[in-house]
């Protein structure tokens, strides 16, 4: 299981033993935070950026908890994590699609309603999404929402822009 | 004529100030008032900054802070000048040193007659550990002299753009570089705490009487101090490999000073040695700037940084080889290539096993080491603590060394990270006043306490067991 700190990767499964992913019935009912933090390492951000106190940590260096009934799925967290390692999965949509927020840092800053190539977590390009959603935080974090296959919700991670530099 | 400057950045915004022209060699150059000599050079393409003494190589820059030795230059009539410590604004004419340098011009001495200067504290480096002495010191009362080598207050946080890790009343979740702004500030909002820029402390004599050299104004201080704290930071590894001198081979914090402080793009495609934190989130930095990184490779079997600093660079295809090493790099009179290699449990090389990668840079991100001089030649009790990352003071939880009155705080004390850099300054900060003003200070003494406490917590998880280890070697009671 600690293989992912070997290879820098890690799988739903892993992620769904440590307790870091809400059941499926509750990633159906809308927006929920996915926090991909699984090494005990000394942050407390997500919790302080938390307006519904669902985030918590037993002390600064134990893994975070999210109480996935409390999770509105705002993405606050998203843009404060240092380790961009929050995500937002939202699997309510009925036309089997999903929604997929992601962190971004990069240039170019994508628009409504571009294509995009998907990428996993490993990097691989697993298909291609549209941008629903652009949003800025403060310090220039971006939460950018992607409607994705509804089968790689879990897998879709990131996104490639084709022109990207 | 190319120039290497970053014009859009996803983070940054460059405020480089007016352009200015000085000469190199002669040859006129373009730079802006408010960046580093070395930066004007490396965005007007120089890479090459010195040659080595006896064959005559080419020599690149190595680490862009002050304190490695090679981008020394002659400026203005005076020889061995670091120029990655001095803007552009405050230079004429710059050149290049070939062997020894020419002795310097008397004219370029004006006969300033040495400066005596008394102060409560002084604090020697403002970077994080130094701010956060000085923040508390004078938050107590002290008269705090600041002294740094560079020409801006910060350290090495004004180069850091990623959000920090740690807790929220130590600024968990705001980029380093604005940590650096709110702690310069607070600085100034205090009228206890004074500051000097460009001026190398180079001796502790006896009596805490200290000398130091200003750089700009050119004349020696003599500062009188009733304590000292030694905040100095560390310097970059080196790594043994063949070729390792050829401009393009650097620091991976040069690469973060040249893109992040400077906005200039260190290079086109990179690889980068070492999957520490400062590999993985320079590796990130360098995308962020523009430029390919085509592969992280790493000796040990695992990734050592955080595991979500790994994360972030796989998902965009970067790859990591754990047992890993770089053979060699390629190229003439720059980096042109690099071979990597595998390697087994004992750090053999697996012969067959070898990878060629296209780069034009090299980031060495393979430790630090505490720049810790300054306190061995005070005759502080030293140990060598691998890991702590190399020669360290004894002290005990106060921060204070064996020499009374002189204190420590920060990576010179053992290589940690900032938010545990903080703490310390933190703690040597109050407990120098404490050390004058005696145990009036309640405030004081509860304010340390917190700092304690959380420097403990911060420490009791399982990334900081290997610092544990080296600290029980080093902190002593009393």
């Amino acid at each position: 299981m600690a293989d992912f700190l070997s290879t820098g990767i890690i799988d739903a499964q892993t992620l769904q033993k440590l307790n870091l992913i809400p059941s499926p019935e509750r990633i159906r009912m809308g927006p929920v935070a996915i926090i991909e933090c699984p090494q005990e390492i000394p942050c407390d951000a997500c919790v302080a950026a938390c307006p519904s106190h669902a985030i918590s940590k037993t002390n600064i260096n134990s893994l975070p908890r999210i109480d996935f009934d409390k999770c509105t799925g705002c993405s606050l967290c998203l843009l404060a994590c240092p380790g961009l390692a929050i995500f937002v999965v939202d699997l309510s949509p009925t036309n089997g699609k999903a929604y997929v927020t992601v962190p971004y840092e990069f240039l170019p800053v994508p628009k409504r309603g571009d294509k995009v190539a998907l990428l996993d977590r490993a990097g691989s390009e697993i298909g291609v999404g549209e941008v629903v959603k652009v949003f800025m935080s403060r310090d220039r974090t971006y939460a950018i929402t992607l409607e994705v296959d509804y089968d790689k919700a879990m897998s879709v991670r990131a996104f490639k822009i084709s022109s990207r530099r | 004529m190319k120039n290497y400057r970053i014009t859009e950045h996803p983070i940054l915004e460059f405020k480089r100030g007016k352009k200015k022209t000085f000469t190199y060699n002669g040859e006129l150059v373009e730079g802006y008032e408010n960046e580093s000599v070395l930066a004007a050079l490396y965005a007007a393409g120089i890479r090459v900054f010195s040659k080595s003494k006896v064959l005559g190589n080419p020599r690149g820059a190595f680490c862009m802070i002050g304190k490695c030795s090679s981008c020394l230059m002659e400026v203005d009539g005076v020889p061995n000048v670091r120029i990655c410590t001095i803007p552009v604004k405050d230079v004429k004419n710059v050149k290049s040193q070939s062997e020894l340098a020419n002795p310097p011009a008397t004219s370029s001495f004006p006969g300033n007659r040495p400066a005596n200067i008394n102060v409560d504290v002084l604090i020697v480096g403002g970077g994080p550990a130094g701010l956060f002495a000085a923040i508390h010191a004078g938050k107590y009362g002290a008269n705090v002299l600041i002294v740094d080598d560079h020409y801006f207050l910060g350290g090495q946080l004004v180069k850091q753009t990623h959000k920090f890790f740690g807790s929220r009343d130590l600024f968990s979740g705001i980029r380093g570089f604005e940590i650096a702004k709110k702690l310069v500030n607070q600085i100034e909002q205090n009228s206890n705490v004074q500051a000097v820029t460009q001026t190398t402390v180079f001796g502790i004599y006896d009596g805490l009487t200290v000398g130091a050299y200003d750089h700009k104004n050119r004349r020696l201080l003599k500062i009188k101090a009733k304590q000292v704290i030694v905040a100095t930071g560390a310097s970059e590894n080196y790594l043994v490999f063949e070729n390792n001198d050829l401009p393009g081979v650097m620091g991976a914090g040069a690469a973060q000073t040249l893109m992040n402080v400077y906005g200039v793009k260190p290079g086109e495609r990179a690889l980068i040695v070492g999957a520490g934190n400062v590999g993985l989130i320079v590796a990130y930095q360098l995308m962020q700037a523009g430029v390919d990184v085509v592969a992280i490779v790493e000796a040990m079997p695992r990734i050592g940084g955080y595991f979500v600093h790994a994360a972030k660079l796989r998902r965009y295809g970067v790859p990591i080889y754990t047992s890993h090493t770089i053979k060699k790099a390629h190229g003439k009179n720059y980096v042109e290539g690099a071979t990597i290699i595998a390697i087994d449990s004992r750090f053999n090389e697996i012969p067959g096993s070898e990878k060629y990668f296209e780069v034009d840079l090299i980031c060495l991100a393979v430790g630090l080491n505490p720049y810790s001089q300054l306190l061995a030649q005070a005759g502080c009790r030293m140990a060598y603590i691998p890991e702590l990352g190399g020669l360290v003071p004894l002290r005990n939880k106060y921060q204070e060394t064996t020499v009374s009155g002189l204190l420590v705080a920060g990576d010179v004390s053992g290589i940690e990270e900032a938010s545990t850099a903080m703490l310390e300054g933190g703690i040597a900060g109050i407990t120098a006043i404490i050390n004058i003003r005696g145990k009036k200070l309640k405030d004081a003494f509860m304010d340390r306490e917190k700092m304690l406490a959380k420097l403990e917590e911060i420490r009791s998880g399982p990334v900081f067991e290997r610092i544990r280890k080296g600290l029980e070697k080093v902190i002593v009671s009393g």
